[in-house]
């Protein structure tokens, strides 16, 4: 199979031992004004986001609005087919808007059915999943992120990365087994 | 912050800092808990795993012949018959339904309430949660008689141009369970991607690892993949715990919004829930006080996490008891004759009081065994007590649906309800499909959340100090911010 010998740099991709390494690292990478990193963890780790300098998730307005469309179509569905379409007198309930009492489960279960699958499809959104190919899987160590190793990646992109001072720094932080990622092309 | 913050070494002059219990035992590495569960799918199964798969197949075949012969015979090979037009089919459809809110109470009440214990059962209870809902779906499909008109339930135009009655709790109940099913499978996959991810990585390349990969949907850990994830399950969480309040109130809808005496009452929404609660944490401890000692998960599911469940079975378990007592008070303070009429024939002098001390024996009685420490650590006693719990359960819902129909208005129809085999068969096989269905997630997924239980352990904490320093309250203490008696 032909190969291409082309590759790309992804970043540098550096090993750590423990969540209080891989925490107190983050701390410096963010006060250098690094952007274009992450930290890669088997779980989330608790007070990272400060320490990387990310800001809280957006994810809940989008959910608020899911919210609100469920709700809507819920009454709308409710009130126009029992009020306008199909009005029926079922146990001397009236076929007006003030029988919407006997509306309200449906308006429940349907604003949670909605808020929850734009919880999940708004997550997978931002978190920029499904993504089955990523460059950093090129590397062979990387997959013991969801074992028991902490990963710190500063990726090529990043305005501030340097072919050496980066892994310099990398290295200074404590990180070990520091490996520049290429995938190939 | 962390669960195990502990002062070993308190001199006896300052405040004594209580040890707490840690929620995971001997210390485990992060990597030991990655072989052990990750383990249970790679080996191969214990014999018993084949012993137990290969007959509920054949019980979920059984079930399904059932309804076969109940659509090519028709729905009078049940036992129901007037008055009692609901029978064994709902009883059984509220009992399954039931089991599964124990499933959500962990995942989502337990985590809103920073619970980190039920991070070792989660995953087990919610997968027990949908395959209940499946097993409970089946019924009231089969119920409508008709089964093939079964879409009418849903809200689409159909060729008579009417539209289904939204007034009606029946209704209702379609889109709670609906809901239900739904959210709690998005809930579980949700949780389950990481633990798909280190499947995924484990494998060697081939079918599996390009299977889990899929399913993994290319899960790196990033932490900017896990500020949106961690809110997602935050989300769902407090989505879910509304949710599960609410199925099992609208199931008790069916009745109480009836004006059939013995089911009006407005203490079945809280009565409900309780008692789903309580059957379902029963249900999860007879699966995983067996899964814990066939795959060695003590270490994972301690005795702390054992005595907790039992604990909410003892507190659901007086609820219930509570409200059993509550409604027969009532019958007799009303003042009304129905009523009253009802819960006597019910518990004193009816057909069927059999089931109604069989009820009050399983679901009151026997949990309050669990006020005394030895017998929520003896685990005999305790798969007894769930047992128990698991058959008191199906007699409060025959209790309450099938009693109540044999003594209707009119003394004229009364008529006592006999159980046929395809009744009992139908059930029974449920079992088989519910047990199947749990083998084959035992079999393939990984049964304890890997990603949760790594960050619950004391290692886990940013801030945790692996050298034994003083931790902030105690610097406090020696600095005199912080006043000792």
């Amino acid at each position: 199979m032909a190969r291409t010998t082309l590759k790309r740099v992804h970043g540098y991709l550096a090993e750590f031992d423990s969540a209080t390494d891989v925490y107190h690292a983050s701390e410096h990478i963010r006060d250098a004004k690094f952007r274009r990193w992450d930290v890669h963890s088997p779980f989330p780790i608790h007070g990272l986001n400060e320490a990387m300098g990310l800001s809280r998730s957006k994810l809940p307005w989008f959910v608020f609005f899911g919210g609100l469309a469920g709700l809507a179509t819920a009454f709308s569905l409710e009130y126009i087919t029992q009020v306008v379409l199909y009005p029926t007198v079922v146990q001397a309930k009236p076929t007006n808007i003030f029988t919407i009492p006997a509306f309200f489960p449906v308006m429940f279960e349907l604003t949670i059915l909605l808020s929850a699958l734009t919880t999940v499809f708004g997550c997978f959104a931002l978190m920029g999943l499904p993504r089955w190919n990523h460059p950093i899987f090129a590397s062979r160590q990387f997959s013991k992120f969801s074992d028991d190793r902490f990963f710190i990646c500063i990726e090529a992109r990043d305005p501030k990365f340097h072919q050496t001072e980066t892994r310099d720094f990398l290295e200074k932080l404590g990180g070990k087994n520091i490996e520049l990622v290429e995938d190939e092309l | 912050m962390s669960d195990t913050a502990t002062a070993t070494s308190t001199p006896s002059s300052q405040v004594r800092i209580l040890e707490r219990e840690p929620l995971v035992t001997n210390n485990r590495s992060y990597n030991w808990i990655t072989e052990r569960v990750c383990g249970i799918v790679e080996n191969r199964q214990p014999a018993l795993w084949w012993w137990l798969f290969i007959p509920s197949v054949l019980l979920t075949g059984v079930t399904f012949f059932c309804f076969a012969y109940l659509i090519s015979t028709g729905v009078g090979v049940w036992g129901q018959k007037q008055p009692v037009a609901w029978a064994w089919d709902i009883t059984n459809f509220v009992f399954w339904i039931g089991i599964g809110h124990a499933g959500t109470l962990i995942s989502a009440i337990l985590f809103l309430t920073r619970q980190k214990w039920r991070t070792a059962v989660n995953r087990a209870a919610e997968a027990m949660t949908i395959f209940a809902v499946m097993c409970a779906g089946l019924f009231p499909a089969f119920h409508v008689g008709r089964v093939w008109m079964v879409w009418f339930l849903a809200p689409v135009p159909n060729a008579n141009a009417i539209w289904q009655n939204f007034k009606s709790p029946l209704l209702w109940d379609v889109f709670a369970v609906s809901t239900y099913f739904t959210v709690s499978a998005m809930f579980w996959y949700i949780g389950l991607i990481p633990d798909l991810a280190t499947i995924r990585d484990r494998c060697k390349p081939g079918l599996r690892k390009t299977l889990y990969g899929l399913f993994s949907l290319g899960w790196r850990g990033g932490n900017r993949q896990w500020n949106h994830y961690e809110m997602a399950y935050l989300l769902l969480a407090a989505l879910s715990t509304p949710l599960v309040l609410s199925v099992h109130s609208v199931v008790s809808f069916d009745f109480a919004t009836s004006v059939v005496p013995g089911w009006h009452t407005t203490i079945f929404p809280p009565y409900f829930v309780a008692g789903a609660i309580f059957g379902g944490f029963a249900m999860v401890l007879t699966l995983m006080i067996p899964v814990r000692a066939i795959y060695g998960l003590h270490d994972l599911i301690t005795e702390k996490h054992i005595d907790n469940m039992a604990k909410i079975i003892l507190l659901t378990g007086t609820i219930v008891g509570y409200a059993y007592s509550m409604e027969f008070f009532i019958a007799y303070f009303s003042g009304n004759p129905y009523e009253l009429q009802v819960f006597q024939l019910r518990g004193l002098y009816g057909p069927s009081v059999w089931y109604y001390y069989a009820m009050f024996i399983c679901n009151v009685f026997a949990p309050q065994l669990f006020w005394f420490k030895w017998c929520r650590k003896n685990l005999w006693v305790v798969m007894a007590v769930c047992m128990f719990v698991n058959a008191g359960m199906w007699y409060e819902r025959y209790v309450i649906i099938v009693t109540t129909l044999e003594r209707h208005f009119t003394p004229g129809s009364w008529r006592t309800y006999d159980a046929t085999w395809v009744d009992n068969w139908t059930f029974i096989g449920t079992f088989g499909m519910f047990m199947m269905l749990f083998l084959l997630f035992l079999r393939f997924l990984p049964v304890i959340a890997l990603g949760e239980v790594k960050a619950i352990l004391p290692q886990s904490d940013p801030h945790h100090d692996p050298h034994g320093e003083k931790g902030v309250h105690e610097l406090e203490i020696e600095s005199g911010k912080t006043k000792v008696a």
